[in-house]
């Protein structure tokens, strides 16, 4: 009975899509109150749906009804209740509808937040919210539906995949939609100007929280991504430019041209056309991430042929939206502008060069994971683009937007003059240069590449250190607290961020410059010395989980003849067939020693030699914080008063206008 | 200097970048394609030497051999139609079964061995790489082999 209830409300939501991607944009067009009073209510109920929806299908995974076809292929009785939670959302349809959900979530959460929007943008942006609705939950209901009934219904379920039975894994797609799905709001402010005809100021700054707060959670998604396949998928790498990390990347760095776009667009009102465009292209690559992903294709272009259905709806769906909003586009960006001059060298300038960077860098890293896929479908042949091409590719344009992060929050609007620049940024730039040439030598040997490294991060540290400064012992107010209170929170949310970048470059530096990685065959007592550490093997001893046997290897880690830490990485057999490594990490602020179980690799089986992975990853962690840092500063930047009352003064402003 | 110049600098800047970016993009992509062989095609030599390349087939039933006390181990990959030995010095994947797909990447020495760098790995167990499995479509085409024999030698 709940399958069919939670079916049932997916039609209704379908419905009430379909009823708010229609007549509010008809409403808009006619200047009719009555149909774009619709907006609000319609995309609140269809949020309500699909959250019933959700629940039902989350019911029927919590009480392991196997008559459903995705809870017995995804699920069964042995599995922890967590993780038949997760579940939910651990499959192909589950995770449709997880986007679906969000997508009306967000839309919701627009009708709630924007109270003082006009009305006509309103109902444009939640129009098309509601557009973008109707077509993922046709692609549910018509080709992954996930209240299917198995006839008869199976007495136990499969398993869920146990790389997926992960708190990282729990949290990882629900953030990466949160943020893919976000995007679909700055996409729909950006077709509701274009309709409109109309971009300001004002425009700029209602989208702009939106877009940030969907930046952030994409920036966290990938983190969690990237760190749940250093500790689950056991070889210790942290990104591997794999299609399906790339799919998220893409929009990743088309959202940060976009972050950044907009800052122009408010600010100066320059940059529209692009600051549109970007809109669009953050939305586009986002679906096309989905449509990699869940497609199939990325298996096999050829399962595409073999089972069409979904992957030709997700095409179709993909053309319609990208190719109607570059036509949309194409027809009225001229109506939208431009915008003012500025100077060769200005903050403009500067992020004008981010905007470039970023999009060829993203221009790239498409190329390298579309390309293959091309040749396979067109039946010209397999090959693969290697890591060292992204590689290649990636650090000499990276490398120039960081050093411009340092500068780029010091350079004023319209112009700025060089000497000026270089005068208030020398010390920075000294401190970083110094420090980044002696450091490696404490780490041991001493490289180019570590040292540029190294002064790119410690370069934007010092900038942002010097900016805070600067503005600092300028402001008239009196008392540290006064003067800090005196600037926004938007101001500090940027320069969290730049750091979380400095961060985050730091420990990739020195984790690629002083990561050790072995793989040894170790003898009951034998050890490994890498650096202080000897790493001791006790050999390995049975365990049982709650849906799994293996067996967990002792290390000992000593330091000096002491022992400092214990190690237990686990081979796990689980009952569904799989097996798997689960490496045993000791976590640390500079650094992690990483430990995974091989195989047994003489003839006495498992009381035998072992072979192992022994790695020492210094400053790995690093990454992650840095991500964490950056999404931080995206929550704290939206959380700035004036996107809060600038809306409210506009609206006053146009008011009296028009009384005028 | 006159805006009209300033323009110029501006549209001249930007094109040296963008020609600096596509230069830079491609060499690099064009130095770091990796192709696709089959055992058969390796076998027939038609596969470059000295440059990396890929593999695919199924791991022989029988073939896996460990060299005691070290990381070596021996395999041959089959395509059904061709064998090619396989060396390899490192921990396989979890993933890595005898009679199951698999995908290597490395170079091919002069005595036909190949010399594998990387076996890959990936995340499901009734996944078959579709190199592997088009190696063995392929394989299959030129034998005319029936669909039923393909499995049973799964």
């Amino acid at each position: 009975m709940i399958p069919e209830l939670g079916h049932f409300a997916l039609i209704l939501a379908v419905l009430v899509a379909l009823v708010q991607g229609v007549l509010p944009l008809i409403g808009a067009q006619r200047r009719d109150a009555t149909l774009m009073a619709l907006a609000k209510p319609a995309i609140r109920t269809q949020f309500l749906l699909i959250a019933f929806a959700f629940g039902c299908l989350m019911y029927s995974f919590a009480t392991s009804d196997f008559s459903v076809a995705n809870v017995a292929e995804h699920s069964n009785t042995q599995l922890p209740m967590r993780y038949r939670i997760a579940a939910t959302w651990g499959s192909h349809e589950g995770s449709l509808l997880l986007w679906a959900l969000m997508l009306a979530g967000w839309g919701a959460a627009v009708s709630l937040r924007s109270r003082n929007l006009p009305d006509v943008l309103l109902s444009r942006v939640i129009a098309v919210m509601g557009l973008v609705s109707v077509g993922f939950l046709s692609f549910l209901l018509f080709t992954s539906n996930p209240f299917l009934r198995l006839m008869p219904a199976a007495a136990e379920g499969q398993d869920l995949n146990p790389l997926l039975q992960d708190p990282g894994m729990v949290i990882h797609p629900p953030m990466l939609y949160m943020g893919y799905v976000g995007f679909s709001i700055a996409f729909a402010f950006a077709i509701a100007a274009l309709l409109g005809g109309r971009l300001d100021a004002t425009w700029a700054r209602w989208s702009r929280p939106w877009t940030t707060a969907a930046w952030s959670f994409l920036t966290i998604g990938i983190a969690l991504g990237s760190w749940w396949s250093y500790y689950v998928l056991g070889w210790g790498g942290w990104w591997f430019w794999d299609p399906v990390e790339n799919a998220s990347f893409m929009p990743w760095l088309v959202g940060t041209a976009l972050l950044h776009s907009l800052a122009v667009t408010e600010k100066r009102g320059t940059f529209k056309n692009w600051t549109v465009l970007l809109a669009i292209v953050a939305f586009s690559l986002s679906l096309m991430g989905t449509f990699l992903v869940r497609s199939g294709v990325l298996t096999s272009v050829h399962a595409f042929a073999t089972d069409p259905a979904r992957g030709v709806f997700i095409l179709i769906f993909l053309a319609i939206v990208i190719g109607g909003s570059l036509t949309l586009y194409a027809i009225r960006a001229g109506a939208v502008g431009g915008g003012a001059a500025f100077a060769m060298i200005s903050r403009e300038s500067m992020l004008l060069a981010n905007n470039v960077l970023l999009v060829v860098a993203c221009a790239s890293v498409v190329l390298g994971t579309l390309y293959p896929l091309f040749l396979d479908a067109l039946n010209l042949g397999k090959l693969s683009v290697g890591p060292p091409y992204f590689e290649a590719v990636f650090f000499p344009l990276m490398a120039p937007l960081v050093f411009l992060m340092g500068i780029g929050p010091l350079a004023s609007w319209r112009q700025v003059k060089l000497p000026d620049l270089a005068t208030r940024l020398k010390w920075a730039f000294m401190v970083a240069a110094v420090t980044s040439v002696l450091l490696p030598f404490t780490f041991g040997h001493w490289s180019p590449l570590v040292a540029l490294g190294l002064f790119l991060g410690l370069w934007v540290v010092a900038a942002t250190i010097t900016a805070i400064w600067q503005r600092l012992s300028r402001a008239p107010q009196q008392g540290l607290a006064a003067k800090l209170a005196a600037n926004s929170a938007a101001w500090y949310g940027m320069l969290l961020a730049h750091m979380g970048i400095a961060v985050f470059v730091i420990g990739v530096t020195l984790v690629k410059g002083y990561g050790v990685e072995q793989n040894v065959p170790l003898d009951v007592g034998q050890g490994v010395t890498i650096g202080v550490d000897t790493f001791t093997f006790r050999g390995v001893a049975p365990i049982t989980g709650p849906n799994y046997q293996g067996l967990a290897g002792v290390v000992e880690v000593s330091r000096n003849g002491k022992v400092v830490e214990t190690l237990r990485p686990e081979k796990r057999a689980y009952n569904s067939g799989m097996t798997m490594t689960d490496a045993a990490i000791d976590y640390g602020f500079f650094g992690d020693r990483y430990v995974s179980l091989g195989e047994p690799i003489t003839d006495k089986g498992d009381s035998g030699a072992w072979s192992l992975r022994v790695y020492v990853k210094p400053f790995v962690d690093w990454i992650w914080g840095g991500a964490f840092l950056m999404a931080m500063g995206g929550f704290i930047a939206m959380s700035d008063r004036r996107y809060r009352l600038a809306v409210k003064q506009s609206l006053a402003g146009l008011a009296g206008a028009r009384a005028a | 200097m006159k805006p009209r110049h300033r323009r110029f600098l501006w549209i001249a800047a930007g094109l040296a970048t963008l020609g600096v970016a596509a230069t830079l993009v491609l060499n690099a992509f064009q130095s770091n394609l990796v192709f696709f062989f089959t055992p058969s095609q390796v076998v027939a030599k038609e596969a470059p030497q000295g440059r990396p390349f890929r593999i695919g087939g199924l791991v022989e039933s029988g073939s896996l051999r460990r060299v005691p006390n070290s990381l070596d181990v021996h395999f041959i990959v089959t395509d059904t139609a061709q064998r090619l030995p396989v060396v390899y010095n490192g921990m396989l994947p979890d993933l890595f079964k005898e009679g199951k797909g698999v995908v290597a990447q490395g170079s091919v020495g002069p005595d036909g061995v190949f010399h594998a760098s990387e076996v890959l790995a990936k995340h499901d167990e009734n996944y078959m790489p579709p190199a592997a499995a088009s190696a063995i479509e392929q394989a299959r085409k030129d034998k005319g082999m029936s669909l039923s024999t393909l499995s049973s030698a799964k």
